[in-house]
């Protein structure tokens, strides 16, 4: 919550501000009819016109001194809401910047998407309404008040026994209230991811027939979610009358006692005519207070949300990495590393890996689904930390290395890789702004990426769409691997990303890679034994740990699970190996 | 159908992500009397109390009127004089006035609460209800944030508006009148002048308003850029850190974001200009009447009418700050209901078919674990063998864009076959079209010789387990996401179908075994052992026929190997549709079937194929491309 408040900070002043405007626009509300008392008390009294007329226009000057502050109220809160909320969602946008692997998976890109949008966008209107609306109320109050006893300080004191039973009311409510809209809230969060999970599934929900089943999932958490907001705004319904009646009894009181006073002579009609509308002015601030309630409430869940996502500490830091450390070598080594993905898992995901792969190496590597080759690459560009053992880079740990450096000098291409909106120029510089279109050309052509470019209308600055849409899956793997290219890594990583590109393509970006990049470490993960056989070295992972390592021709001897992948693909897969 | 789905990226739910198509802010619906009237259509059941909500409506409102006019006899008759006993009986009547006033608001609030919830209820069940039917097109056609609005904002809106807008609305133009009326009674010259300065608000919150929906408009677009930049940003996250694009990407955020706070600010300034312009206005008119009706009280004496009319003078401006205000809401909750009634009035999928599936044993008695069997509305019964045709039929998901041109093919019951071809070829288009995901445009489809036009859609689909390309799992434990074709299933057939599939021994794997909660579509799972359980969830629900679509394309070929078994065991008896990239998966079939543009190019076996030395040949050969 601190560093929500942090967002704030540089509207101080402004906030003051728009405070003292709200504040000032009340005050002047409540002397308004002073001057009216005036009017009644003096000028009938007297019936002089010329200070009715001046009177009164003095009143039409407050007015507009009143309109004045009230503008100057709307302005700065609007300015302070949205500025507010603006450095918030930089500052939340900044913080997902440092989030590891591992915490994006911990909250899940919608997640986050929610809290930067929704989240925040009901924050910064709540500011906004609250210096407007939630300044107003205490100030006419307390004005009020402080008015109303230098007009008579024994008919006032009318106010000391309703002004607290009022309070300790519509504190209850509201107490009772708060928990009620905490599972409102909760209860709308469960009934949307219902509704989402349907939408993104609706395929599977079709073919197995399940649509009657997903009715009644969703009119499950549909009746509670009408439960409680019976309940809840059944609770808040009861603040208004019974706000109602503390007023107006309170102001049959002030009628009774100022009545006798009037007639007394001790106090003038006009005053009591004041005290009436600030006794109604008092009533209408109250019940905008209260429909601030709703608006707070969920602002409290939104804003702890967002607490949560910037509160978040990066798992992967630079804390410990030496400025000046650069990547010597393209080097790979594991030191008896074991790793899992959550500390509390019982299972390690790897397990006492040693490798030693020299820099220049092509290294392949194999396995069964879930043994581990995906875990086993991410270490090393540092995507994860391992929780046992050493990985080096260069001769040096990774965690010597701030992340831009060990990253721009190891680049991978992940699995499910995403391009973004915009032409394949703007995509393919993410690897390295400056490159010229000769470079980028270079790059293309190294991953094959170059004949299918130059068919495309508009070539490099084709438009891609929203996540690569105008491409299919195996160019789009062909542009991943050019971008990476693009970086010049020392080491590369390509986890199965050749998958979709046919095997006489994938074949020639194997001979592009020997041929124009030997001093890069590459690192292959693949299904296909042909992408993987004629390099340097073969690892076959096994449920988290190396199977075994070496050429094709020494595996095949050797390695049964080798054999078996071999054997597995033989006829069709090996036709051109 | 993959190259059909429009959006990939996470959806956040939120506000205004989706363009001007979306929603928050200004929007105008298209027909306000239409909606409304279908809006109404779910209050009617509430018609008595609707009636009861009137009469306390218009007794709140005369009461709140009625009770400031009493200041006037107060003050004239009973405070001046100094007629204590009257004072106190008038001061009964004004505490009875009020206390009904009071009974009044709360009965008027404490019923449209019931009211309102239980009608939204209804709408929002009727929509999801109505969402299931609706034809796999409409979600083409929609983003899932789209659609997502419609329950998030769009139904939020007409909430707000049963709850509290219309009520307020109405009760607004009651208290106006009355309090005009009242005005009226007490002095008509005052009211005059209040009717001047009436005027001069009205004219006021038109030009303020029109400028604020301008900038409105502006905010929103603005908004609609930066959300589309969260979305797009956030889902690649990972290929941001992996490329030390962090940087860039902040610069980008804080470009849109100025931008989005400069719009916002400006439309949030005039808005709020609104309230404080109406409620001073409102006091230059207080002032205007207490200095006309000083010099008026100055001949006549009544102080208690002065008093009064004031009140009023305050009052008879509320409502229409309050109608500004609320106008803006109903319009928008009128612009979300019409989104709302314009989904649910959607053609839902065509079902006229009657064949239904059923289980019979010999004598062709119902038995549910006997032979799967076709029941025609004359009673008459086909046995299921699984004999699919296509017979010269053409399909584009776009009438202008075939995809598939005068198809014609033959499965034999029992027999695997297998689709090849590039992306785009139309493989997956030809399994849509099988159990009816979208409708043919020309030709014909038989299912044993029954038009696929004929059979139930419920008793189509349950006659298919299709294994989609999109792995999707739901929240829930792995036991239930692999039961979710059949919720009969007991946890032994869960198992075994786990164990066919390959899935058992890393389910045995996962911290609660087949207990585990499954998050956020299965995020911790890897791609192939989401194919796994998508798998065995297909196998769970024991089909006729399979569709397998790319089932095995993120799981290695020796774990394809593995269970391979399994597979051969599923596939026993069943007719198979296969359609893979990698051909060593389809060599087994008993007929490839090789697809180009829409066309059938080659058909034969593996050999056959092969020994043809056409477009398989070049395939397998890796001298031609898939993709």
């Amino acid at each position: 919550m601190k560093k929500i408040r942090g967002a704030a900070r540089p509207y101080v002043p402004l906030v003051l501000l728009g405070v003292a405007c709200s504040a000032a626009e009340a005050v002047f509300e409540l002397l308004i009819p002073m001057v009216m008392s005036d009017i009644v008390d003096i000028g009938i009294a007297s019936g002089d016109a010329g200070y009715i007329a001046r009177e009164g226009l003095k009143m039409v000057g407050m007015a507009v001194i009143s309109l004045l502050f009230g503008m100057g109220g709307a302005a700065a809160s609007s300015i302070v809401g949205m500025g507010f909320g603006a450095n918030l969602r930089q500052s939340v946008y900044e913080r997902i910047q440092e989030y590891s692997f591992a915490n994006i998976e911990k909250f899940s890109a919608a997640s986050l998407v929610t809290r930067l949008t929704s989240d925040i966008n009901a924050l910064q209107i709540t500011l906004m309404m609250s210096m407007r609306i939630a300044v107003r109320s205490p100030v006419m109050l307390v004005s009020a008040i402080a008015f109303s006893i230098r007009i008579s300080a024994s008919l006032s004191s009318v106010f000391l026994v309703s002004l607290p039973i009022l309070a300790a009311v519509v504190a209850t409510i509201m107490v009772k209230a708060s928990p009620m809209f905490r599972a409102l809230q909760e209860q709308t969060d469960a009934l949307n991811l219902t509704v989402q999970e349907n939408l993104a599934g609706i395929r599977v929900v079709k073919s197995f027939v399940q649509e009657g089943r997903e009715s009644e999932k969703f009119a499950e958490r549909n009746r509670a979610l009408k439960g409680t907001s019976l309940r809840a705004f059944g609770m808040v319904v009861i603040n208004m009358p019974v706000m109602m009646l503390i007023i107006y009894s309170t102001l049959i009181a002030v009628m009774w006692f100022g009545g006798h006073m009037v007639n007394a002579g001790t106090l003038g009609s006009g005053d009591l005519m004041v005290y009436y509308t600030y006794i109604t002015q008092i009533m209408i601030s109250l019940m905008m207070f209260s429909m601030m309630f709703m608006m707070f409430t969920r602002a409290i869940a939104c804003a702890k949300r967002v607490a949560e996502a910037l509160d978040e500490q990066p798992t992967i830091t630079d804390e410990n990495a030496d400025a000046s450390a650069r990547v010597a070598d393209g080097s790979v080594e594991f030191d008896n590393v074991s790793f899992r993905y959550h500390d509390g898992d019982s299972a390690w995901v790897l397990r006492n890996i040693n490798l030693r792969i020299p820099s220049g190496a092509t290294v392949g590597i194999l396995g069964g689904t879930g043994s581990g080759k995906t875990s086993l690459v991410s270490l090393i560009p540092r995507l994860y930390e391992c929780q046992e053992g050493a990985v080096r880079v260069g001769g040096r740990p990774v965690e010597d290395y701030t992340m831009e450096h060990l990253r721009s000098a190891v680049s991978m291409v992940l699995q499910n890789n995403t391009l973004f909106s915009g032409t394949i120029r703007e995509n393919l510089r993410w690897g390295n702004p400056d490159a010229s279109d000769e470079e980028l050309w270079d790059a293309c052509r190294a991953a094959c990426a170059d004949e299918f470019l130059k068919n495309m209308p508009g070539g490099l600055d084709a438009d891609l769409g929203q996540g690569g849409v105008n491409v299919s899956g195996g160019q789009k793997q062909r542009l991943c691997i050019a971008r990476a290219l693009l970086a010049k890594p020392k080491i590369l990583i390509l986890d199965d990303s050749t998958s979709a590109v046919d095997m006489a393509t994938d074949a020639k970006i194997r001979a592009a890679f020997r041929t124009g990049f030997p001093g890069m470490t590459k690192l292959i993960i693949a299904q296909r034994v042909a992408s993987v056989m004629d390099a340097d070295s073969i690892i076959v992972m096994d449920n988290g740990a190396i199977a075994d390592a070496g050429t094709h021709s020494e595996l095949l001897e050797r390695c049964e699970i080798y054999r078996d992948v071999c054997n597995s693909q033989q006829e069709g897969a090996m036709s051109n190996g | 159908m993959a190259e059909l789905r429009k959006q990939d990226a996470p959806q956040g739910g939120g506000r205004g992500s989706h363009g001007p198509g979306g929603r928050g802010g200004f929007q105008k619906p298209k027909d306000l009397k239409t909606t409304v009237s279908k809006l109404f259509r779910y209050l009617a059941p509430y018609k008595l109390a609707l009636v009861l909500v009137a009469f306390l409506l218009v007794g709140s409102s005369l009461c709140t009127v009625g009770g400031s006019y009493l200041l006037k006899p107060l003050i004239n008759d009973y405070i001046l004089p100094g007629d204590f006993a009257g004072l106190a009986r008038m001061l009964c009547v004004m505490g009875l006035v009020y206390l009904v006033g009071a009974a009044c608001s709360y009965g008027y609030a404490r019923i449209m609460v019931g009211v309102s919830q239980n009608a939204v209820a209804q709408i929002r069940q009727d929509m999801f209800d109505k969402m299931q039917k609706l034809p796999l097109r409409y979600f083409d056609a929609h983003t899932h944030g789209e659609l997502m609005s419609r329950y998030t904002n769009d139904i939020e809106n007409v909430s707000e508006a049963l709850n509290n807008s219309f009520g307020s609305l109405i009760s607004s133009a009651l208290n106006f009148t009355f309090t005009l009326a009242a005005m009226l009674l007490l002095n008509p010259v005052l009211t005059l002048v209040t009717m001047g300065m009436l005027v001069v608000m009205l004219a006021v919150v038109r030009v303020i308003g029109s400028r604020s929906r301008l900038y409105f408009v502006a905010q929103q677009k603005a908004l609609g850029e930066l959300n589309g930049y969260i979305e797009e940003m956030t889902g690649g996250q990972k290929v941001i850190k992996v490329f030390c694009h962090e940087d860039a990407a902040k610069a980008g955020f804080r470009e849109k974001n100025g931008a989005y706070r400069a719009a916002a600010t400006r439309a949030q300034i005039f808005a709020g200009i609104m309230m404080p312009a109406m409620g001073n206005l409102s006091y230059v008119n207080y002032a205007l009447t207490c200095c006309v009706g000083a010099l008026l009280a100055i001949g006549s004496g009544d102080l208690g009418g002065l008093g009064a009319f004031l009140l009023y003078s305050r009052q008879v401006s509320q409502p229409i700050t309050q109608v500004s205000q609320q106008v803006n809401t109903i319009l928008s909750a009128a612009a979300g209901a019409e989104r709302v009634f314009d989904m649910m009035e959607t053609e839902p999928e065509p079902d006229a078919g009657e064949v239904t599936l059923t289980r019979v044993d010999e004598n062709g008695r119902p038995d549910d674990n006997g032979n799967w069997a076709w029941r025609r509305p004359d009673g008459s019964l086909t046995p299921l063998r699984g004999d699919v045709r296509f017979q010269n039929v053409t399909f584009g998901y776009v009438p202008e864009k075939t995809v598939l041109r005068n198809v014609s093919l033959y499965a034999k019951p029992g027999q695997k076959i297998a689709f090849v071809g590039s992306t785009g070829a139309g493989k997956t288009t030809i399994t849509s079209l099988i159990n009816r995901f979208y409708d043919i445009q020309d030709g014909a489809i038989t299912y044993d010789g029954i038009d696929v036009r004929d059979i139930a859609k419920e008793s189509l689909r349950r006659s298919l387990g299709v294994v989609l390309q999109d792995t999707r799992l739901f929240t829930g434990t792995v036991r239930e996401n692999i039961r979710y074709g059949r919720p009969s299933a007991s946890d032994g057939e869960v198992e075994a179908a786990a164990k066919l599939a390959g899935a058992d021994a890393f389910i045995r794997r996962l911290p609660q075994g087949y207990d585990t909660e499954l998050s956020g579509d299965g995020g911790s799972l890897s791609q192939g052992e989401r194919q796994l359980l998508n798998i065995a969830r297909a196998a769970c629900a024991d089909p006729p026929v399979l569709i397998l679509d790319e089932a095995t394309s993120s799981i290695d070929t020796r774990t394809e190997k593995l269970i391979e078994q399994g597979m051969d065991a599923l596939m026993t008896g069943r007719t198979v549709f296969v359609i893979a990239h990698r051909l060593s998966t389809v060599r087994t079939s008993r007929a490839i079937i090789v697809l180009e543009h829409g066309e059938i190019i080659e058909r034969g076996s593996h050999e056959e194929l092969l020994a043809a030395q056409g477009r398989y040949y070049r395939l397998y050969t890796g001298q031609a491309e898939l993709d």
